[in-house]
């Protein structure tokens, strides 16, 4: 049984990672077509924050829950930087797009380095986080545990934000018609900017998640960055139930591929079944259906 | 109310406007005529500030409003209907009126004007029929609470029953007065019982001008003829 739940639930929270990161990229990238490769170090940047908030609240049991306001604050301000700085200035150029936001990501990956040591730094774990339960056999830790309900968190936040509020409303408006968004009366500049914010904000978020895990590393982006993309290709772009079954459906493939091969083996193995999947359905999982005229 | 001033506009150095002055009066109503690709839709983005001029101006109640993005220009009073019964088709068409205000109220008085959108309030847009996507398009517009109403080719594709209710709702709103109206429309007949004045666009120039009424439609046919 241990052969099969092991890689279940180590796969399932993977999976929960992925879909945080995931959901911000879903915004960026699956709704306003920004290739951003810099929201790896977004991920970064909730690490480090949560690194920076355990040095100034050393009372652990509270310091990750300050952690994860700060650090949707800092990486959001990050994205809205980029935004504003960069990427407004390219909308409808996703070469240059891609290009310029690679630099960006080697050079917060730099000064990462350079202000906090190419090492790394570890992040302790609330106590209320140090603990396992038992399922078959596999100690499964509450920190994994954490993982899946910020993720759930996360998951449902967007989705009333995007449903329910005027705000969410003007989002999906103008990633469905940028101009007739206009002349509705939407800013469609600010809903860019704040969109920005939101979708780094949540990687942010996912960078608390993965300091729990790994602690802080200067590329630790880049462990995730592909594989969001992944997933919210595979789920369809402009569909969050797409990104989520996608993220834990590539979370859970790896952890069974790395458990029968290895690690470098079942990055090599879950992309080789994506671009299968993507040969056989080029819309992802989901894709949106109209009857006529959009 | 908004006077197009020696507006020349196109795309990337195609010129598809040249030196085109219209002017739609306080509460009045003008229609723009001529055949396909004359530069109609072009006009009206000029209008509304979805296309960047060239040269020449845009003024909205006297006031220079060319470089004026169409967000703003809305909060003013300029409510549009774009060509192809345009809607948000992922949002229901409740979200889509809801886009513009959450009043019910609001909501309710669009509504008594299309009674026909009130059973499909959460139906998907996408999933509407083109006359029902119409409906939803000016409905939409109307909550923006314009005082300049554009309207690009709203009986266009169509079927005819709907197209009559439509035309009983654009009429409507022609006479109402406090309304100006600026509409794009191939029907001739129609568009010339609708407003009280005309201007005949073609390849990107005015060609004729002049006012309804007695004449008026065998003048724009003649004006139009090839």
């Amino acid at each position: 049984m241990d052969a099969f739940t092991t890689p279940l639930l180590a796969g399932t929270a993977t999976g929960a990672l992925l879909l945080i990161a995931a959901l911000g990229l879903a915004l960026t990238f699956g709704q306003m077509g920004v290739i951003n490769m810099a929201h790896g170090e977004f991920l970064m940047a909730g690490a480090y924050t949560t690194y920076l908030t355990q040095q100034v609240v050393t009372n652990t049991d509270v310091s990750i829950l300050v952690a994860l306001p700060a650090a949707f604050l800092v990486a959001g301000s990050l994205g809205l930087l980029l935004e504003v700085a960069i990427i407004s200035w390219m909308y409808r150029r996703p070469l240059d797009t891609l290009l310029v936001t690679v630099g960006v990501s080697l050079l917060l990956q730099q000064l990462a380095k350079d202000v906090f040591g190419a090492q790394g730094d570890p992040v302790q774990t609330p106590g209320w986080l140090d603990g396992f339960i038992d399922v078959f056999g596999y100690h499964w830790p509450y920190r994994q545990m954490f993982t899946i309900l910020l993720a759930v968190a996360a998951l449902v936040g967007l989705g009333l934000l995007l449903k329910y509020t005027a705000y969410g409303r003007q989002i999906r408006a103008t990633v469905q018609n940028r101009d007739l968004a206009e002349t509705m009366g939407v800013s469609t500049r600010t809903i860019d900017r704040v969109t920005f914010f939101v979708g780094s904000g949540l990687a942010g978020v996912g960078g608390v998640a993965v300091s729990l895990i790994s602690g802080t590393n200067p590329n630790l982006g880049t462990t995730y960055i592909i594989s969001a993309f992944l997933v919210v290709v595979a789920g369809g772009l402009g569909q969050l139930k797409g990104t989520v079954i996608a993220a834990f459906a590539v979370g859970i493939v790896t952890a069974f591929f790395t458990d029968w091969f290895s690690s470098s083996m079942a990055q090599v193995f879950t992309f080789a079944l994506v671009v299968i999947f993507l040969q056989l359905k080029p819309q992802g999982l989901f894709t949106v259906r109209t009857r006529g005229l959009a | 109310m908004l006077e197009l001033r020696d507006v020349t506009a196109g795309y990337g150095r195609t010129r598809v406007l040249e030196n085109v002055s219209i002017e739609v009066p306080e509460g009045g109503a003008v229609a723009i005529m001529g055949h396909n690709g004359a530069g109609k839709t072009t006009l009206l983005r000029v209008a509304v500030g979805l296309l960047p001029v060239m040269s020449g101006q845009v003024l909205l109640d006297g006031e220079d409003v060319t470089r004026l993005r169409p967000n703003k220009r809305v909060r003013r009073g300029v409510g549009y209907v774009p060509q192809g019964q345009l809607c948000f088709p992922q949002m229901t068409t409740l979200e889509n009126l809801q886009l513009v205000s959450t009043d019910r109220v609001e909501i309710d008085g669009v509504l008594g004007t299309f009674p026909a959108l009130v059973e499909l309030l959460s139906r998907r847009a996408g999933l509407l029929s083109g006359g029902q996507r119409q409906q939803l398009a000016i409905a939409r517009t109307l909550l923006t609470k314009p005082r300049l109403l554009i309207l690009d080719e709203p009986t266009e594709g169509i079927q005819p029953n709907v197209v009559a209710e439509i035309e009983a709702v654009i009429a409507a709103l022609t006479t109402r007065g406090d309304l100006s109206v600026l509409l794009v429309e191939q029907h001739v007949g129609f568009a010339l019982r609708s407003t009280g004045s005309y201007y005949v666009l073609e390849s990107g120039r005015i060609t004729s001008n002049g006012t309804g009424g007695a004449g008026a439609l065998e003048a724009v046919r003649a004006a139009m003829a090839v």
